[in-house]
């Protein structure tokens, strides 16, 4: 009963996190830009007022365009709450596997770009044109690089994984660091950061997961920038659980849970403020270029994958 | 430093040394080329180092310490003064585009690995599991050296096809003797000075590091007598 409650609390923790993520990463941004930035609960004011305003649908909608924000929200959340964030052995656990997880987080993807394409407008199909091409090119790396960590666990399930690497002495495993470079650019290029895409841009040209949302307003708006803001605190939280999981709780005492808290919150504003730094130094890149920059990724995964093999498998 | 630690770290320099291969392959400007090449030069010589320090064999140190000054320092910069001078076009010009050349070296790689494997299985030594990843850097170089249309960029990725030789030396055998290793060091030498030389008379002959230009050249002279 009380596991259950862990992982409803677990899931409902990061839903709440969210928004503050989000809004950490902004005020860290314009502090590195030597603005004042509007705060760390801004995102939570914006969904807020999103909220109490009223849908504005377009005449062509169908009910594609209305349903969409629901299941990609929905399809974000589960996703979120199925990652391990502070105890590893949940209800859940069985379903952690990382393959189900891309494939949620494609069926989120799916309908985006359908509603996006559904309005009927230009920039909604460019949007969902370049989030297509771009995704097909990123999950492939995506399941790559997790691939090198599971070899090592022999299973996709991410409870087995975090177990596996808690339990295995330090060493220097070069494939890993291979693995964590391709996931690091992977992340980025998923939720939609520069250099891949700007979530702040308003050049409509230059858009990708924006374009998309272009016609939406209200609650349909609020539901799809909320499940936004899951995915990079999703993405955060399974780079931890891969790469750094220690420090989670492997029972479900008050210290234990207290301690992986601290830490996970340490850690994951370890990988913002870095976030923020690489989008204050970075340009974003050509459109064109970006193909080349997932390509990069899917070497150094499949490099990791090789090496794998050829220095850390004793023959 | 135990012998594990050790040979921990010669596996890490060895995925290095794989991942600046591919590097080497995938950059666009010459400038780069030049600097990842310095950078093998500099991990071939932290390896050499390192097996020198792990095997207690302290001939390594002097070919350590020869490949850093050679390799890392002094090539690229005669490679860059080659370049500055012929005001040779800064941008690398590959025959291919760049995906299909790293597919290609992916292959390569996995290819490598599948012959290295069975004899690796017989060696003893600590550095037999960076035999696979030498072979791989050696494929990895004349791969560049192949899709590269400029005359420098191929004669750096000979210089490499040289450095991964090397690496695969240190891996292989815990190094050459001395005497051969010096010997080598001096013919990259010499090599990299007449080639130098050679751009020049090239340039002054066919106005152009391409190739096929030269090629061309040449037959269009041919036609003419």
């Amino acid at each position: 009963m009380s596991s259950i409650f862990f992982q409803f609390l677990q899931a409902l923790l990061m839903l709440l996190l969210a928004p503050l993520a989000a809004g950490f990463i902004s005020t860290v941004k314009a502090r590195l830009q030597n603005r004042h930035g509007a705060g760390v609960l801004q995102p939570w004011r914006d969904i807020r007022k999103l909220f109490s305003k009223e849908v504005v649908l377009a005449d062509h909608a169908s009910w594609i365009f209305r349903f969409a924000p629901y299941v990609v929200f929905t399809a974000t959340v589960i996703a979120a709450s199925v990652v391990p964030a502070l105890l590893p052995d949940t209800p859940l656990s069985l379903t952690a596997d990382v393959i189900a997880l891309v494939a949620l987080l494609a069926l989120a993807r799916f309908f985006l770009s359908l509603a996006g394409m559904d309005i009927g407008t230009a920039f909604g199909g460019m949007g969902a044109s370049r989030e297509m091409t771009f995704s097909a090119l990123a999950e492939p790396a995506m399941l790559m690089s997790v691939f090198v960590l599971s070899l090592g666990a022999h299973s996709t399930n991410l409870t087995t994984m975090i177990h596996h690497v808690l339990s295995t002495p330090l060493l220097i495993q070069p494939s890993i660091a291979f693995a964590l470079v391709a996931m690091l650019m992977i992340a980025v290029a998923e939720t939609g950061r520069i250099p891949v895409d700007n979530p702040t841009t308003h050049l409509e040209l230059t858009m990708i997961h924006e374009a998309m949302l272009l016609e939406y307003s209200g609650r349909h708006l609020a539901l799809m920038e909320w499940a936004s803001m899951v995915k990079i605190l999703l993405f955060a939280t399974l780079i931890i659980d891969l790469f750094v999981p220690w420090g989670l709780s492997l029972d479900a005492n008050a210290a234990g849970i207290c301690l992986a808290l601290t830490l996970w919150l340490l850690k994951l504003s370890i990988l913002f403020v870095v976030l923020a730094v690489l989008e204050t130094g970075l340009a974003k890149l050509r459109l064109f270029e970006v193909p080349q920059y997932l390509g990069t990724a899917f070497v150094l995964s499949f490099l990791g994958l090789m090496i794998h093999y050829m220095l850390e498998v004793q023959l | 430093m135990s012998t594990f630690l050790s040979q921990q770290l010669i596996d890490g320099l060895a995925a290095l040394t794989l991942l600046i291969s591919f590097a080497l392959l995938a950059q666009h400007r010459m400038l780069s080329v030049l600097h990842w090449f310095a950078a093998q030069g500099v991990l071939l010589a932290v390896t050499a180092a390192l097996v020198a320090y792990s095997s207690g064999e302290h001939e390594l140190y002097i070919s350590a310490i020869m490949t850093f000054l050679l390799k890392g320092l002094l090539l690229p910069w005669m490679l860059w003064r080659v370049i500055r001078s012929l005001h040779v076009h800064r941008e690398v010009e590959p025959l291919m585009n760049n995906g299909m050349t790293m597919m290609i070296a992916v292959v390569v790689t996995l290819f490598s690995f599948h012959v290295i494997q069975p004899i690796a299985v017989t060696s003893e030594l600590m550095t037999r599991n960076s035999m696979a990843i030498a072979t791989a850097c050696v494929l990895l170089s004349m791969l560049m050296m192949i899709t590269r249309k400029k005359a420098i960029t191929q004669v750096i990725g000979f210089l490499a096809v040289e450095n991964s030789l090397f690496f695969a030396a240190i891996g292989a055998t815990n190094g050459m003797p001395l005497v051969v290793e010096i010997g080598i060091a001096f013919d990259v030498l010499v090599a990299a000075l007449i080639f130098g030389l050679f751009f020049f008379q090239i340039r002054h002959t066919f106005d152009s590091m391409e190739v096929d230009a030269m090629n061309a050249s040449l037959i269009h002279k041919d036609d003419e007598e």
